[in-house]
């Protein structure tokens, strides 16, 4: 059963208009959401001072309270960049080397997937080309295009772009996949010159690019995208 | 960073007017949470979920529960005994004429680090291992005193830790490569799954309901510091 919380608007107004808790100086905890009233963030003519020296705690579970994540879009900038650089060894070099009765043979993430395409396993290829190729790729066009887009204080379609948003956050962890992968074949598949499996350089940089878009959605704050319309609204109406 | 808690508190400590509100975590929209009516059981509409979502970006603010506490504790519980035996036995086999390889859960871990990549090993562990681990275990710390209404010391330090290592524990994409590395081996050799794998299948299904069941907000509001 799906319903809506209800809205606060300010009272008396011709058009109901949203209020937002950074307007009201009021900051919500990130870790267990209690909305804290932020002494250090006086409400002057409706804009707010920007965030204080000391660092407050949250009165009740005791994480440090942002009104925003701070440093949200250079840290996600740095964290993207990152990644895209990262993302070229990830798929130029052999994330599994196989040894099979003397022989060895190197795989990077494209080339197992053009071996399951060719083989008529068609659905794990599919899997892991998405998984492996397009998720992390898809991830970080997005958070670019989201960063330009705060940058270029852009107010169209905020609502699909806090979806985007949602989006990344959560695809990103599946990409995973070819790490377990790797680490299963290495695990069972070690029988000396027979038949073992080795794990390669890409490997280690994948696992990074993994990690760094994890970081890097989690660093941006979808807020942010919000901030720009109300001041901007504020800015039409006076 | 310095951190003076009790010293902060003080100042922010003015949550008696705001204490019913919430604000959206993705657009900051305030918002005054319905009050839920919980259906019959007997009429058709009955449900267990209530979901609120932002009237402007649509995001999810809260959900209910119903018996949130009771659900997460059986359910977590089984978690825990199904970890322990995915943990200790034998995970797959993999035969290869005679030659027989048997592996646990950490064995392709161990591989990785002995073959030089312990940054990887490291990730793989965490997320397959230790987040699990500390995910059930802490939930545990917490919801088995709250079932008896009592406070666990350090309850806040514990329950922010285990909300936070939530999103490092991969164990539904672990299932996923599992899977995959099946169908890959499938033509070499002839894989025998073990004890530990089909553990691990249910685990998947019972961690998801069991973070399905939790309603952090309920647990927080079982602690009310004195302001």
């Amino acid at each position: 059963m799906e319903k809506m919380a209800t809205q606060i608007v300010k009272p008396h107004s011709a058009s109901p208009e949203a209020l937002t808790a950074r307007s009201m100086a009021l900051v919500s905890c990130h870790s267990c959401g209690l909305l804290c009233r932020n002494p250090a963030m006086p409400v002057v003519e409706n804009k707010v001072a920007d965030a204080s020296k000391p660092t407050l705690l949250c009165p009740r579970c005791g994480a440090v309270l942002h009104l925003r994540k701070p440093n949200s879009i250079r840290r996600t900038w740095a964290l993207v960049l990152a990644a895209y650089i990262f993302y070229i060894p990830a798929n130029v070099l052999p994330i599994t080397t196989v040894v099979y009765v003397g022989k060895a043979q190197s795989d990077t993430i494209m080339s197992g997937v053009i071996y399951f395409l060719s083989t008529g396993m068609w659905p794990i290829g599919l899997i892991i080309f998405i998984a492996s190729v397009f998720v992390p790729l898809v991830k970080l066009i997005i958070l670019t295009f989201l960063l330009i887009s705060v940058q270029r204080k852009s107010t169209r379609q905020l609502k699909e772009r806090t979806r985007l948003y949602r989006l990344t956050e959560i695809v990103g962890r599946w990409s995973m996949v070819d790490i377990y992968v790797v680490t299963l074949l290495v695990a069972l598949v070690h029988l000396g010159n027979l038949a073992t499996i080795y794990a390669g350089p890409g490997a280690v940089f994948f696992g990074a690019v993994v990690v760094i878009t994890l970081f890097a959605a989690e660093s941006f704050d979808p807020r942010i995208l919000w901030d720009i319309k109300e001041s901007s609204d504020e800015d039409n109406r006076t | 960073m310095f951190k003076s808690k009790y010293k902060m508190i003080n100042k922010v400590s003015e949550i008696k007017n705001t204490g019913n509100l919430i604000a959206c975590h993705e657009c900051d929209l305030l918002h005054r949470p319905a009050a839920v009516k919980w259906p019959d059981k007997s009429s058709k509409r009955h449900t267990n979920t209530f979901v609120a979502r932002c009237r402007r970006c649509g995001c999810v603010l809260y959900r209910r529960k119903y018996n949130s506490l009771e659900r997460t504790l059986a359910l977590t519980l089984a978690s825990l005994i199904l970890f322990i035996i995915a943990n200790t036995f034998p995970f797959m086999a993999f035969e290869m004429g005679v030659n027989i390889r048997q592996t646990t859960l950490i064995t392709g871990i161990i591989e990785l680090y002995k073959q030089g990549w312990p940054a990887l090993a490291g990730l793989v562990m965490l997320t397959t291992m230790i987040a699990p681990f500390f995910q059930i275990t802490g939930m545990l710390y917490i919801l088995l005193p709250l079932r008896a209404n009592h406070l666990p010391p350090k309850f806040t330090t514990i329950f922010r830790f285990v909300r936070s290592i939530q999103q490092w524990s991969m164990l539904e994409i672990f299932m996923i490569g599992i899977l995959i590395s099946l169908v890959k081996l499938a033509k070499m050799a002839k894989i025998v799954p073990g004890v530990a794998l089909f553990a691990l299948m249910m685990l998947i299904f019972v961690q998801a309901a069991a973070i399905n069941a939790l309603d952090p907000d309920t647990i927080w509001k079982k602690w009310q510091p004195k302001l």
